[in-house]
């Protein structure tokens, strides 16, 4: 395919600093304008309304003002160029914010007149912020300052000043009029002390290729391919950063498991292909969509990510980000939201809200009560599931994220990763939180009620018979005059764990909050009976070490049926279900089931009924009193 | 080092796949859109590179308004047949012929009339996202468009209520009888289009080369001599050698004339030329300034 390369640029500037105007003049320049376009902003005398030319839709129209992001193309012989035309009041933020995010280039404006004002500064830190490297400054209405020098040098020392403050490596300030066209496609004759490139000719030549980081591979899988025949599956996504080519050692994460790729498809044919025929190896680099496919049969799926060994992003709970909110309704600490961060999608809870950034003064605020529409800010936010990010400043793709309102699914805030921490919620040891003993000792709440309290755990696989048994031991203890409560594991996920899926995490992280449910109910005096199929030992060791430490009664018992048998049983048809492969990690087909080694009770239910069994948990208690 | 470099169609190209398999993932019952035009020629073969070695995921859907080119006609049941796509064909007749949408006189266009016939059909089949060939270079209400374009249960479109679209995050949420509209080709130009119809050795249907027409000139435009296109008081039917730059309705799609035979030729042509694509070819957008905008609210492609 041609060599030709593409520029992403976004444009900001206040109101009338001649944004639309520098735009048409680029287009028309460029000799992009074509004969009917140009008739339509024709105007009788004068030349053409370029201004008129890049500004859309009606009502803008009539407002006179852009609004919206507004995509422009134009082009050279060298490059394309994509131009996000964004709205410079700081009313629009989340607008300039969505044009900037993919961009290379801000061209950011000031009227020479004026010099740098505050809008300048918003739209130059949110360019840094965003990421940008490269942001052209251009003093425009030249003309109405009479072409001097000393105003311009001004301007341009404002510039500079604030271009170090906010880290941005290498400003061009340049001195333009966009409504004569002096500096912006050809080299103006009214400018002889400017010696830098005019602007059109700065952007066909930056480099920004160099831009990419091809150290540390991740790859965010957005897909898997199963083709019928009786090839691998592939695992398509689009390179965040990081090379990729047969042979390379990769990680999947979050599982950890090591493997290596065996095929690159960078979806150009005429490339070669991957074993080194044709054009030679295919090296696919970002931003290209690849699939690939892997050496083992390892269980990858969308949401996991491919990285280099040695080069792992923390399984991150925690996330400390710089938001940018675009909803009307405010945000405030200890709201849920759905979080989607490249190719997953969990939940994140606002754990707190550490400041906010006046867009007009842009000086931070500490601890505001809320963020509104439009405003910066910078938030704690806790996931529901672990998120494999790097610090926005590192990756523009796999640093950023989007909330999502899940009552009417808006997009409510751009986030970029300031730090992402692996928090487990449960060894958390924070120290402002301490266990809070009831003022009544236990044993005389237990004794005056007559009754004590433990937690009886039944693991064992679906449709293994753990409910039957469960049902039948609450009524039989009830019977008996002893306080007890099943705890069903779709039930509490139906309420207390409506924000968990399936994923591994998800599932530990339910049955710690299960764990924890039956441990206080333990405490309060009833017989918790908790039927989870709770498949990992270590998960279920941790409840038990949560029942030790309190010292509660914890029995875990083990329902072991054969697999077999439970398919054929399958009384809510989910093995059919997972064998047709429409739920995926179905413990027992597609997920482990780790066997107790040492539980309480073994209940093999091919030998014994329900009633002896219940008898023998029931005594199991007794003999705990 | 800066690495290898990428070419513009190869970003463009990455781009469109990457939306692609997002909304393949994320919505549950995805259609394809497809004219027989070269931007949806196009779509479809980013669709199918997406999903290779796989078959497409999806249905192909072709509104069909009964004034089509038959030569596109032809080329668009071969291509799919080739591919072994699910065609489904959504007629604008059917719609006229139900009384769901009335036909002001025969022959007139037919354009706004798609609109029922398409979101009956994605309603039809519970389509909860449509891929569409649309660019933003066409015109200016397409220029602030969201590459995913949320729709409410009317299949309107409202400008200003667009979710903000950072980065490539596209978020495909919606409720029962929404539905999203995806433009993965939204950053592509025209020229994009063609080039990569050339780098990829596409076919095209055979009228988007010079051939020889029965044309008739009305209002600076040629349109193809038809059953529906008759001359009209002192309008003359011209033997011409004409392509086409787009194919849709043939009562309001124009020829330009052309000795292009191939499609390196053609681009060459269109590089020379300074007219916009829609304004050359439609005759449909020029008569209001704001009509894009006004049939993309309801629910236009
Ligand atoms: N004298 C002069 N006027 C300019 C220049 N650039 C823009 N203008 C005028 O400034 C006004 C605002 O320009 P416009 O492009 O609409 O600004 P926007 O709001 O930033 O898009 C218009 O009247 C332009 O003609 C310039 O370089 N010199």
């Amino acid at each position: 395919m041609a060599q030709r390369e593409l520029l992403r640029l976004a444009t900001a500037g206040s109101v009338d600093d001649g944004k639309s105007t520098l735009l048409g003049r680029l287009l028309l320049d460029t000799k992009l304008l074509l004969s009917d376009q140009l008739e339509a902003v024709s105007r009788d005398g004068e030349g053409p309304d370029l201004a008129a030319l890049t500004d859309g839709l009606r009502a803008e129209r009539e407002q006179g003002i852009t609004i919206d992001v507004a995509y422009r193309f134009f082009a050279t012989p060298r490059r394309s160029f994509i131009l996000a035309d964004t709205p410079g009041h700081e009313r629009y933020t989340r607008n300039m914010f969505t044009g900037a995010s993919t961009a290379d280039l801000a061209i950011v404006l000031v009227d020479a007149r004026h010099g740098v004002v505050t809008q300048t500064r918003r739209h130059t830190q949110i360019s840094a912020l965003l990421g940008i490297r490269h942001v052209v400054t251009c003093v425009n209405k030249m003309d109405l300052v009479g072409w001097e020098q000393e105003r311009f040098e001004a301007v341009a020392a404002d510039v500079r000043e604030l271009a170090q403050r906010l880290a941005i490596p290498d400003p061009l300030v340049l001195p333009i009029s966009a409504l004569h066209g002096d500096n912006v496609v050809d080299r103006s004759e009214r400018s002889p002390w400017y010696d830098g490139p005019p602007l059109l000719e700065h952007l066909e030549q930056l480099d920004v290729a160099a831009d990419r980081d091809l150290s540390r591979l991740r790859l965010p899988v957005q897909w898997v391919a199963r083709p019928a025949n009786a090839r691998r599956r592939g695992y398509a996504g689009q390179l965040a950063a990081g090379t990729l080519r047969a042979g390379d050692p990769v990680v999947v994460l979050p599982a950890g498991t090591r493997t290596t790729v065996s095929a690159v498809d960078t979806l150009d044919d005429d490339a070669g292909d991957a074993s080194g025929n044709g054009a030679g190896p295919v090296v696919a680099v970002p931003p290209l969509s690849v699939t690939v496919e892997l050496a083992d049969d390892v269980d990858v799926g969308r949401g996991d990510v491919l990285v280099s060994p040695g080069s792992e992003p923390p399984a991150a709970r925690e996330l400390e980000a710089t938001i940018c909110w675009m909803a009307e309704e405010p945000l405030r600490p200890g709201r849920r939201y759905a979080l989607k961060h490249t190719t997953r999608t969990v939940r994140a809870t606002v754990q707190a809200l550490h400041e906010r950034i006046d867009p007009e003064t842009l000086a931070p605020e500490r601890e505001p009560a809320a963020l509104a529409l439009n405003d910066i800010g910078r938030v704690t936010l806790r996931t529901s599931s672990v998120v494999l990010a790097d610090p926005y400043a590192e990756n523009r793709v796999t640093g950023a994220f989007v909330l999502i309102d899940e009552h009417d699914n808006d997009t409510v805030a751009a986030g970029l990763v300031l730090s992402a921490r692996e928090v487990r919620p449960a060894r958390e040891g924070r120290r402002d939180v301490t266990w809070h003993a009831s003022s009544l000792e236990r044993e005389r709440r237990w004794g005056a009620l007559g009754t004590r309290g433990a937690t009886v755990w039944l693991t064992g696989l679906p449709a293994s018979g753990k409910s039957t048994i469960a049902v039948e031991l609450e009524r039989a203890l009830v019977d008996s005059g002893r306080a007890a409560y099943l705890l069903d594991g779709d039930n509490i996920r139906y309420g207390l764990s409506d924000d968990l899926g399936f994923s591994p995490g998800d599932r530990a992280e339910h049955i710690r909050r299960v764990g924890h449910v039956a441990r206080l109910i333990a405490d309060s005096g009833t017989v918790a009976v908790v039927s989870l199929v709770s498949p990992m030992a270590a998960d279920r060791e941790a409840v038990r070490e949560l029942h030790d430490a309190a010292g509660l009664a914890f029995l875990e018992v083990f329902v072991d049926t054969t697999p077999e048998e439970c398919e054929r049983r399958d009384p809510k048809g989910l093995y059919a279900r997972a064998r047709a492969g429409e739920i995926k990690g179905f413990t027992g087909v597609d997920a482990p089931y780790e066997r107790p080694r040492t539980p309480d009770l073994h209940v093999p239910t091919a030998e014994v009924e329900v009633a002896p069994a219940v008898a023998r948990i029931v005594e199991l208690l007794r003999d705990d009193q | 080092m800066s690495g290898p470099r990428v070419s513009l169609l190869r970003s463009l190209e990455a781009e469109a796949v990457h939306a692609v398999r997002e909304v393949a993932a994320e919505l549950e019952r995805p259609v394809l859109l497809f004219s027989g035009g070269k931007d949806s020629i196009a779509l479809l073969r980013v669709a199918e590179k997406a999903f290779r070695p796989a078959p497409l995921p999806f249905p192909v859907l072709h509104v069909d308004t009964g004034h089509n080119f038959p030569e596109v006609l032809e080329f668009r049941d071969r291509r799919i047949a080739e591919a072994g796509h699910r065609l489904i064909v959504a007629s604008v007749q059917d719609s006229i012929d139900a009384g769901r949408v009335k036909e002001q006189e025969p022959g007139a266009s037919r354009n706004r009339l798609q609109t029922r016939t398409l979101l009956d059909a994605l309603e039809e089949h519970r389509f909860d996202a449509a891929f569409g060939g649309a660019r933003r270079d066409e015109e200016r209400a397409r220029a602030k468009e969201r590459v995913l374009s949320f729709r409410d249960e009317f299949g309107q479109w409202e400008p200003r209520q667009q979710r903000p679209e950072p980065w490539a995050i596209y978020n495909g949420r919606i409720r029962r009888g929404e539905h999203v509209r995806v433009f993965p080709l939204s950053n592509w130009t025209e020229l994009d289009v063609w080039r990569y119809v050339e780098a990829e050795g596409l076919e095209l249907p055979s009228i988007y080369f010079a051939h020889r027409r029965r044309v008739i000139e009305r209002d600076g435009m040629l349109l193809a001599w038809s059953q529906w296109v008759q001359p009209q008081d002192g309008e003359q039917v011209l033997d011409e050698q004409v392509r086409y730059r787009t194919v849709g309705d043939l009562t309001v799609t124009g020829a330009v004339r052309s000795e292009a035979r191939d499609i390196t030729a053609v681009i060459s042509e269109i590089e020379a030329s300074n007219v916009s694509e829609r304004g050359e070819t439609r005759a449909d957008d020029r008569t209001s300034e704001a009509a894009m905008e006004d049939r993309k609210r309801e629910g236009y492609f």
